[in-house]
C-alpha cells in the first residue's frame, strides 16, 4: 500500500466543555491536528485529559462545543444525527476500552449487528470471516460472558472491521486486559493498517503501545503537545 | 434496517425476560378476553331478538291506538282513542292486506288440577294465525264460530301446555284462566324465544270472549275496543302505501286530521330493538375496553423499564450506526408484539369463554353468545394500537437518547 498523503481527519480548534448543571467542565481547550489516509497513530496522553472525548468526536459520537471536525472533507457538525449514524455505520469501526458487547448475545450477532443497520447483503458469511480474521473462529457462538477480556476485545475489533470501514478508532483498547492479549490485539491493529491500508487511530496512555505507531500525537489539559509530526 | 429485523431483535429480547414479557401479556390477554366476552353476549343477545322478530314474519304491520310519540311527546292528544274490530274490519278490504287480525291481551294465572302458571292471555280471531305465523301443533285454533258464540275455548302455547299437562294430553281437558273454566281445543307449536320474547307462555281465546268473560277490572279496556291491529301484508315493498290507505280509512272513520292510532312495522321493532340491544353491546364492550386500557398501562410500564434497562444497549446499536427510526421501530416492534399476541391469545380465550358461557340458564332466559368477525378484527386492531399507543412514550425516549450518554450509562 502506497502512502496516499490525503488528510482523512481534520481536527481545527476542537473546544469540549460538559456542562454539569451551573458547572462547566472543559474537557478540550481547542485541540488542531491532521491524520492522513492509512496512517496508524497513538493519542498519548495522562488519564483525564480528554482522550475518550476527543475520540468519542473522531468517531461521531459527540460533537465539538466549537470548532471544525473535517472527516473525508464533509464537516460533520453540519449534519443530522441520522447521517453521523450512517457515517458511523459506514465509515468508522469502533473498539472501546469496555468492550461495549451486547449482553447475552453470541459472538457472530455481535458482528453482524453493523451490517444489520446497513442492511447489506451476506452477513453471515461476513461475520465468520471477520471473526476468522481476528483469530475467533471456534468461538463464533460463545456469549460475552463465554469469552476472555482478550477474546471479547477481539469481538469488538471483529464487528469494527465487518463494514469495511476506513478508519479505525480504538479507545485504549487494551486498558483492561493483560499485556500478552493487549500485544495480540495492538497486532491485530498492525496488521490491518499495513495489509488493508486501514487508518488506525490509537488511544492511550502507555508509552510502549503508542511506540507501536507510525505517529504520537501528545496532548497534555486538553491541548496537543507535540503532533509527532 | 427492514422489518423482519425489528422481530427477529424483539423476539430475541422478549424471550430473554419471559416471565415478565408473560406477565405484561396477561394485561392485554386479560383485557382482550373480556372484551371478545361481553361483545358476543351483546351480539348474540342482538341476534335472539333480531331472530324472533323475524320469525314472526317481516310483513306485518302494528296499529295501536294513540297518536305517535315523537321525540317522547304524543303528536296530537287526543280523546281516549280507541280502535274496533270494525275498524279492522274496514282495513282489511285495503290492497295488499292478507289479513287483519284484532287483539286484546292480559296477563293472568292459568291452573290445571295443582299446576298452575302465569302467562298473557291473548284474545283473537281465526286470521291472528295465518297474520303472525303460528301453527297449531295439536287440535285447532280459534274459529270464526268460536268467536261468533263466545265459546270458553283455549288454545295453549306449547310452554303452557308443558308447564300444565307435562306430557299429558291437554286437549279436550278443562283449564281454569283467572278462574274461569275454559276447555283446551289446541295446543301452538313451539316458538322458542327467551324473556320477553317468549312466544310460547302464552293461551288464545276468542276475541269476543276475552271481551265479555275476561275484561274484569278493565283489563281489555270497554265494549269492543281492541289493543292491537295485526295487520299482514303482500310484502315490504306494498308497505308505504298499505300504511297510506289504512291512515286515510282510519282517520276517516274516526273523524280526526291527525291520526289517533300509530301503525308500526316489524322493522320499526326490530331497529327499535337493534338500537337498545346495540347500546347494550357496546356499553358491555366499553366497560371490558378499559381493562384493556389498563394492560396497555402495562405494557407501557414495562417497555420504560426495559428502556432503562437497556440504555446501554441502545448506546451500542447507535454507536455501531443504529438510527433514531430503528431504534424506535425496534421498542415499537416490541411493545406491538406483546400487545397483538396477547390481543390474539384473548381473542381464542374470549371465543371460548363465549362458547362456554352459551346456554347458561339466567332465570327463564339462557345467555346465547355469538363471536362475530367485526368483535375480532375489532380486537385485533385495538390491542395493536393499544401496543402502538404506550409503547410510542418509551420507544421515542430510546430513539432520542445520545450515544455517548447511553453508552456510560450505569
Ligand atoms: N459527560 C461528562 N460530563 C462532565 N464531565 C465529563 C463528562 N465526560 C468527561 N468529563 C470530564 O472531561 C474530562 C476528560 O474526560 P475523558 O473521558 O475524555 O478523559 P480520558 O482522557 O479519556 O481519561 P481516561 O484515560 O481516564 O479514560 C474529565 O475531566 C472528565 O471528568
Ligand atoms: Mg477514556
Amino acid at each position: 500500500m502506497p502512502p496516499v498523503l490525503q488528510p482523512v481527519i481534520q481536527i481545527e480548534d476542537v473546544k469540549k466543555i460538559y456542562k454539569m448543571g451551573e458547572v462547566e467542565v472543559p474537557a478540550l481547550n481547542g485541540v488542531s491536528f491532521q491524520i492522513m489516509t492509512g496512517e496508524m497513530v497513538a493519542i498519548i496522553e495522562p488519564s483525564g485529559s480528554g482522550k475518550s472525548t476527543l475520540m468519542n468526536i473522531i468517531g461521531c459520537l459527540d460533537t465539538p462545543t466549537s470548532g471544525k471536525y473535517i472527516l473525508d472533507g464533509v464537516d460533520v457538525s453540519k449534519l443530522t444525527d441520522d447521517q453521523q449514524a450512517g457515517i458511523r455505520n459506514k465509515k468508522i469501526g469502533f473498539v472501546f476500552q469496555q468492550f461495549n458487547l451486547l449482553a447475552r448475545t453470541p459472538a457472530l450477532d455481535q458482528v453482524e449487528l453493523p451490517m444489520v443497520y446497513a442492511g447489506a447483503p451476506d452477513r453471515r458469511q461476513r461475520a465468520l470471516a471477520a471473526l476468522e480474521s481476528v483469530g475467533l473462529k471456534e468461538r463464533v457462538h460463545h456469549r460475552p460472558n463465554e469469552l476472555s477480556g482478550g477474546q471479547q476485545q477481539r469481538v469488538a475489533i471483529a464487528r469494527a472491521l465487518v463494514t469495511n470501514p476506513s478508519i479505525i478508532l480504538a479507545d485504549e483498547p487494551t486498558g483492561n486486559l493483560d499485556s500478552k492479549s493487549g500485544a495480540e490485539i495492538i497486532n491485530i491493529f498492525k496488521t490491518l493498517n499495513r495489509d488493508r491500508g486501514l487508518t488506525v487511530i490509537l488511544v492511550t496512555h502507555d508509552p510502549t503501545i503508542a511506540a507501536q505507531a507510525q505517529r504520537t500525537i501528545r496532548v497534555r489539559d486538553g491541548l496537543v503537545v507535540n503532533n509527532g509530526n | 434496517m427492514n422489518f423482519m429485523e425489528s422481530v427477529r431483535i424483539a423476539m430475541r429480547s422478549l424471550s430473554a425476560n419471559k416471565l415478565r414479557s408473560s406477565l405484561t401479556m396477561l394485561g392485554i390477554i386479560i383485557g382482550v378476553t373480556a372484551v371478545i366476552a361481553m361483545l358476543s353476549i351483546g351480539r348474540g343477545a342482538q341476534a335472539a331478538i333480531t331472530n324472533q322478530i323475524n320469525s314472526i314474519g317481516t310483513n306485518l304491520l302494528y296499529i295501536r291506538p294513540g297518536a305517535p310519540v315523537q321525540n317522547g311527546v304524543r303528536a296530537a292528544e287526543g280523546s281516549a282513542a280507541t280502535l274496533t274490530m270494525e275498524d279492522g274490519t274496514a282495513i282489511s278490504s285495503v290492497s295488499n292486506v292478507v289479513a287483519v287480525a284484532p287483539e286484546v291481551d292480559s296477563f293472568g294465572q292459568m291452573a290445571y288440577m295443582g299446576n298452575n302458571t302465569n302467562g298473557r292471555i291473548v284474545g283473537v280471531t281465526p286470521d291472528y294465525l295465518n297474520a303472525l305465523n303460528g301453527s297449531v301443533a295439536d287440535g285447532d285454533f280459534v274459529s270464526s264460530s268460536n268467536v261468533t258464540a263466545r265459546s270458553a275455548v283455549a288454545v295453549l302455547g306449547a310452554g303452557v301446555a308443558q308447564t300444565l299437562f307435562d306430557t299429558g294430553e291437554p286437549v279436550g281437558q278443562s283449564i281454569r284462566i283467572n278462574g274461569q273454566q275454559f276447555r283446551v281445543i289446541g295446543v301452538m307449536t313451539a316458538q322458542g324465544g327467551t324473556g320477553f320474547l317468549n312466544q310460547d307462555n302464552q293461551v288464545f281465546v276468542p276475541i269476543t270472549t276475552a271481551m265479555s268473560r275476561l275484561s274484569r277490572g278493565g283489563r281489555f279496556g270497554a265494549g269492543n275496543s281492541v289493543q292491537v291491529l295485526n295487520v299482514k301484508i303482500t310484502g315490504p315493498s306494498a308497505q308505504t302505501q298499505v300504511i297510506q290507505d289504512i291512515s286515510q280509512i282510519l282517520d276517516q272513520r274516526h273523524h280526526v286530521v291527525q291520526d289517533d292510532f300509530t301503525i308500526q312495522s316489524q322493522q320499526d321493532i326490530l331497529n327499535t330493538a337493534s338500537q337498545v340491544t346495540g347500546t347494550l353491546t357496546i356499553f358491555l364492550g366499553g366497560v371490558a375496553a378499559i381493562s384493556l386500557i389498563v394492560g396497555g398501562i402495562g405494557i407501557m410500564n414495562i417497555m420504560l423499564v426495559s428502556v432503562t434497562e437497556r440504555t446501554r444497549e441502545i448506546g451500542i446499536r447507535k454507536a455501531v450506526g443504529a438510527r433514531k427510526r430503528d431504534i424506535l421501530a425496534q421498542f415499537l416492534t416490541e411493545a406491538t408484539i406483546l400487545s397483538l399476541s396477547g390481543g390474539i391469545i384473548g381473542i381464542i380465550l374470549g371465543a371460548l369463554i363465549a362458547r362456554l358461557i352459551s346456554g347458561i340458564q339466567l332465570g327463564s332466559s339462557s345467555i346465547s353468545t355469538v363471536v362475530d368477525p367485526d368483535a375480532v378484527i375489532l380486537a385485533v386492531l385495538f390491542s395493536a394500537g393499544v401496543g402502538l399507543f404506550f409503547g410510542s412514550y418509551p420507544a421515542s425516549r430510546a430513539a432520542g437518547l445520545h450515544p455517548i450518554d447511553a453508552l456510560r450509562y450505569e
